[in-house]
C-alpha cells in the first residue's frame, strides 16, 4: 500500500472507532445507569432481556424506533426536526481532539490515538460546548409548549452560565502545560497529575461538567418534578433517543476531559495506556450516576448563585495565585 | 496545517449522516396516527392555555449578557496563559491589572443585583 493510502487507512479506521465505541458506550451507559441506580436504591433494574440484561440497549433502540415520530401542532417543523441532531452531533465531534491512548508504532510510523492532534484543541472543545446549547435551546422553543419552552430558557442559562467557569478553571493547566493542544497537555503530565498542582481548579471543573451535561443536582432544564420533562417534553420516538444519546455521549466525552486535564490522560503505571484511559473515564461515568442516586436537586437560584457567585471568582483567583506561585517559583 | 482538519471534517459528515439517519429512520418506520387531541402541546391533560411563545424573565437576558461578558475576558486569558512562561513577571503583573478591573465590574453587577434571582 503506498503511504497516503495508509495514511488514510488509519484515519479512517480511528475515525471509525472512536464513532462505534462511543456510541456503544452511551448506549450501555443508559443500561449501567439503570443497573447501578437499582442497585443503589436496593432493587434489581433491567435484567430480562439477554443473560443479565444485557441486550436491553438493543431492545431500548427498536422501542425508540419504532415509536410514533410526533411533532405536536404549531411547532416550527424544521427547528423541531433537526434540534436533536444538533444536541447530539456536537458531542460526538469533541472526542475527536481527545488522546486516548499512547501513540502506537505501526507499520513503521507512529501513529498518535487521537483522531486530529489540533494545536487548538481545547478551544475546539469550548467551541462545540457552546454549539451543543442551540439544540437545547431551538429545541425547546420549537415545540410550542410552555413546559418545553421554560426548560429551554432554564438550560440556556444555566449552561452558558457554567461554560463560563468550566472554561476559567482550564487556564491554570494552560499555563502549567504551555499549549493548548491536548497531547502536549498530556505529556506535561507524565510525571505528576496536573489534579495534584490544582485541586480547586479539578473541583471547579467537576462540578462546572456536571452542570453542562445537565445531571443532578443540575437537571434543572428536565426537571420531572416541575416541568415534565423540559425541553424535550414534546419529543418522541429516536429524536428523544438523539437527545439522550447525546447526553450520554457528553457524559462519556467530559469524563475523558476531565482525566486529559487533570488526571494525566492515558499516563499510568503496569496497565496499557489505553486501559488507564478508559478506567478514568468510565470512573467519571460512574460518580455521575453515583451521584444522580445520591444528590438532591438545586434550586434555580442556588443553582446561578453557585455559579456565578462562587465558582467563577473562584476560578479568576486561581488563575492569578497560580501565576503568582508560578512566577516565584 | 489545515490537513489536521480533514479527519474532523470527515467526522463531521460521519456525524450528521447518522443524526439525519436515526431522524428519517424514525420517521418512516414509527407509526403514525395523528388526531387533533393527541397533537395539541401538553398541558397535563388540560386544553391549552394562551400562546407557548410567551415572553420570559429579563433576568435571562441580563445572564446572557454578563456571558458574552465574562466569556469575552476568558478569550483573552487563553493567549495569555500559552505565552505565560515566556512574558514572565511582566504578563502576570498585566493580568493581574486586568483581572482587577474585571473584578471592579464584577462587583459593580453584584452590588446592582444583577446576580439575585428572588
Amino acid at each position: 500500500m503506498s503511504p497516503i493510502a495508509l495514511d488514510i487507512a488509519i484515519h479512517l479506521a480511528k475515525i471509525a472507532l472512536i464513532f462505534f465505541v462511543v456510541l456503544t458506550l452511551a448506549a450501555y451507559l443508559v443500561f449501567a445507569e439503570r443497573r447501578i441506580l437499582a442497585w443503589i436504591q436496593d432493587r434489581k433494574g433491567p435484567n430480562r432481556v439477554g443473560p443479565f440484561g444485557l441486550l436491553q440497549p438493543l431492545a431500548d433502540l427498536i422501542k425508540l424506533l419504532t415509536k410514533e415520530d410526533f411533532r405536536p401542532a404549531g411547532a416550527d417543523k424544521w427547528l423541531f426536526y433537526l434540534a436533536p441532531a444538533m444536541a447530539a452531533i456536537p458531542a460526538i465531534l469533541t472526542f475527536a481532539v481527545i488522546p486516548f491512548g499512547a501513540p502506537l508504532q505501526l507499520f513503521g510510523r507512529e501513529v498518535p490515538l487521537q483522531v486530529a492532534d489540533l494545536n487548538v484543541g481545547l478551544l475546539f472543545f469550548l467551541a462545540l460546548s457552546s454549539i451543543a446549547v442551540y439544540g437545547v435551546a431551538l429545541g425547546g422553543w420549537a415545540s410550542n409548549s410552555k413546559y418545553a419552552l421554560l426548560g429551554s430558557i432554564r438550560g440556556l442559562a444555566q449552561l452558558i452560565s457554567y461554560e463560563l467557569s468550566m472554561g476559567l478553571s482550564l487556564v491554570p493547566t494552560v499555563m502549567l502545560a504551555g499549549s493548548l493542544r491536548l497531547s502536549d497537555i498530556v505529556g506535561a503530565q507524565e510525571g505528576i497529575w496536573f489534579i495534584v498542582y490544582q485541586p480547586l481548579a479539578f473541583a471547579i471543573f467537576l462540578i462546572s461538567i456536571a452542570a453542562e451535561c445537565k445531571r443532578i443536582p443540575f437537571d434543572i432544564p428536565e426537571a420531572e418534578g416541575e416541568l415534565v420533562a423540559g425541553f424535550h417534553t414534546e419529543y418522541s420516538g429516536m429524536r428523544f433517543g438523539l437527545f439522550f444519546v447525546g447526553e450520554y455521549i457528553n457524559i462519556i466525552v467530559l469524563g475523558g476531559l476531565a482525566t486529559t486535564f487533570f488526571l494525566g490522560g492515558w499516563h499510568g503505571p503496569w496497565l496499557p495506556p489505553f486501559a488507564w484511559f478508559s478506567v478514568k473515564t468510565l470512573a467519571f461515568a460512574f460518580f455521575f450516576i453515583w451521584m444522580r442516586g445520591t444528590l438532591p436537586r438545586l434550586r434555580y437560584d442556588q443553582l446561578m448563585h453557585l455559579g456565578w457567585k462562587v465558582l467563577t471568582p473562584l476560578a479568576l483567583v486561581n488563575i492569578l495565585v497560580t501565576g503568582w506561585i508560578l512566577m516565584l517559583r | 496545517m489545515l490537513g489536521a482538519y480533514l479527519p474532523i471534517l470527515v467526522l463531521v459528515a460521519i456525524a450528521v449522516i447518522f443524526g439525519l439517519c436515526s431522524l428519517v429512520f424514525s420517521s418512516l418506520i414509527g407509526q403514525k396516527k395523528p388526531s387533533v387531541v393527541k397533537l395539541a402541546p401538553y398541558e397535563c391533560g388540560c386544553e391549552p392555555v394562551g400562546s407557548a411563545r410567551e415572553r420570559f424573565s429579563v433576568k435571562f437576558y441580563i445572564i446572557a449578557m454578563l456571558f458574552i461578558l465574562f466569556d469575552i475576558e476568558a478569550v483573552f486569558l487563553y493567549p495569555w496563559s500559552v505565552l505565560f512562561k515566556r512574558l514572565g513577571m511582566f504578563g502576570v503583573m498585566e493580568m493581574g491589572v486586568f483581572i482587577v478591573i474585571l473584578f471592579v465590574g464584577y462587583i459593580y453587577v453584584w452590588k446592582k443585583g444583577a446576580l439575585e434571582w428572588e
